[in-house]
């Protein structure tokens, strides 16, 4: 790897640097003085931390990362949550901040609908999902895209800038799940299927580098 | 050995046939890819990891791999029948066993990852393709793996070692016969898997795995020339 930060693209067991002045990050190992990738993406140095950044496959869940998903089911104390992921999800009941009555779970979500949730723990018996911060619980209106999840970071742009674009072109409510689904909410649904529009132009287009640019002239286009 | 050996399509003794690899062909699957050498093609589709069905195969110590090998009916001149026979089974238990060691399958849990391979066309070699593409496919699905894995199959015909045994070859019957020994290598030279029915001296399968490292070179770079230019593609 150059030294000013350029990425690469790795395969598993390709060597990316060598030398003890490295440390190991996510998608890499150690093996003896070199630093060895054990994914298929995208590499990246930070702060001498190297990193793998995957650029295929399925979703895999983090800590933290905030998902939308749909109620596959209903337990005595909380839901199943399909974060299209490889382990499904639970929400407890605990989570709602009002009393629910034992056989009205139904009642505050029922099968199918569609949640805003955070991954609140990652551990043996599964993922532990948590809706008590702001932005995060049941949807009600809008709709839902699903995209490619190795393509939310670019839909997200660097620190925001495509997904605050999108919005302030659109006048659309977005909120992006980490698992490639996409919350948009506006006041007409025009609104909405503009918005939908330019996510998919840019999941398609997710490969050109100066992406934001380019969005911006789609929409003057768009616009006319 | 005499360097006069005369291959029935031309070949040097080491010379692979062309090869071709192509990331990305089956778009419904998590992770595929396309290998082939001369003739012979093969396609692998990855899916997973996912949560393992039925509960009770789950193993909660490391994740499970599943390959599958398949000959499509057409792929060989006399029809096939279609479907499991003893011969794909085999193949099948032959194709896990050889990428399960660069797979880090413990980071799966419960989990399960499924390798389908099918042969479109058969001219030898089959299993060798279906290794490659299938490591391609498996690297595709982002599944942490240690390494790559190449495949190549060389022959004893008569007493001449060869590289990438085709049919006519496959079929030889001067001398001792045709002899095939399958090698899958990782991309550091670590051997896992190597078949081997007939007869050969200790000498000369010492040879024979010589040859198969360099071979396994050149496929390497055609594996990893692939999955590079997959993601570049677009960029044009």
């Amino acid at each position: 790897m150059t030294k000013d930060n350029q990425r690469k693209i790795v395969i598993p067991g390709e060597v990316i640097v060598k030398g003890d002045n490295y440390l190991p990050g996510e998608g890499t190992e150690k093996k003896g003085e070199e630093i060895v990738s054990i994914k298929y993406g995208l590499s990246e140095e930070q702060n001498r931390l190297i990193k793998v950044i995957p650029l295929s496959g399925v979703y895999q869940p983090r800590r933290g990362n905030v998902v939308i998903g749909k109620v596959g089911n209903i337990t005595f104390n909380g839901w199943v949550i399909d974060i299209s992921a490889p382990e499904s999800a639970f929400l407890s009941l605990m989570e709602v901040p009002k009393y629910v009555n034992k056989d009205g779970l139904d009642e505050v979500m029922d099968f199918g609908d569609m949640v805003i949730a955070k991954i609140w723990s990652i551990n043996k018996r599964g993922i532990d999902l948590s809706i008590k911060s702001r932005g995060l619980g049941k949807i009600d209106e809008g709709i839902i895209v699903k995209i490619n999840p190795n393509k939310v970071p670019r839909v997200i742009g660097k620190e925001g800038s495509m997904v605050k674009l999108i919005k302030d072109e659109t006048k659309c409510n977005i909120t992006i799940g980490q698992n490639g689904l996409i919350w948009i909410r506006g006041d007409k649904i025009d609104d909405e299927l503009f918005a939908k529009k330019a996510i998919l132009f840019v999941t398609e287009k997710s490969y050109i580098s100066g992406l934001t640019e380019e969005v911006k002239k789609w929409f003057e286009k768009e616009k006319k | 050995m005499t360097k006069e050996f005369k291959r029935p399509d031309g070949r040097k003794v080491d010379e692979l046939r062309p090869m071709t690899a192509k990331v990305g062909v089956v778009p419904n699957a998590d992770g595929s890819a396309m290998f082939s050498f001369g003739d012979t093609i093969a396609i692998a589709a990855v899916y997973g990891p996912k949560k393992m069905h039925p509960q009770h195969k789950q193993n909660p110590e490391k994740g499970t791999l599943r390959c599958n090998y398949n000959m499509i009916s057409f792929s060989v001149n006399d029809r096939i029948r279609p479907g499991q026979s003893r011969r794909s089974m085999e193949i099948s238990e032959i194709t896990k066993w050889a990428l399960e060691p660069v797979l880090m399958i413990d980071n799966y849990p419960n989990m399960v990852v499924d390798v389908h391979i099918n042969i479109l066309q058969a001219n030898a070699s089959t299993r060798c393709a279906g290794i490659n593409a299938a490591a391609i496919a498996l690297a595709h699905a982002g599944i942490s793996m240690k390494n790559m894995v190449s495949s190549v199959s060389i022959g004893k015909l008569d007493k001449q070692l060869v590289v990438d045994v085709d049919k006519k070859e496959e079929d030889w019957e001067e001398g001792e016969g045709a002899t095939d020994i399958p090698i899958t290598m990782t991309g550091d030279d670590k051997i896992t898997h190597l078949q081997l029915d007939g007869k050969i001296v200790t000498k000369q399968l010492k040879e024979a795995i010589e040859l198969a490292r360099k071979s396994c070179k050149e496929i390497y770079e055609v594996q990893k020339k692939a999955l590079k230019e997959s993601l570049s593609e677009g960029e044009k």
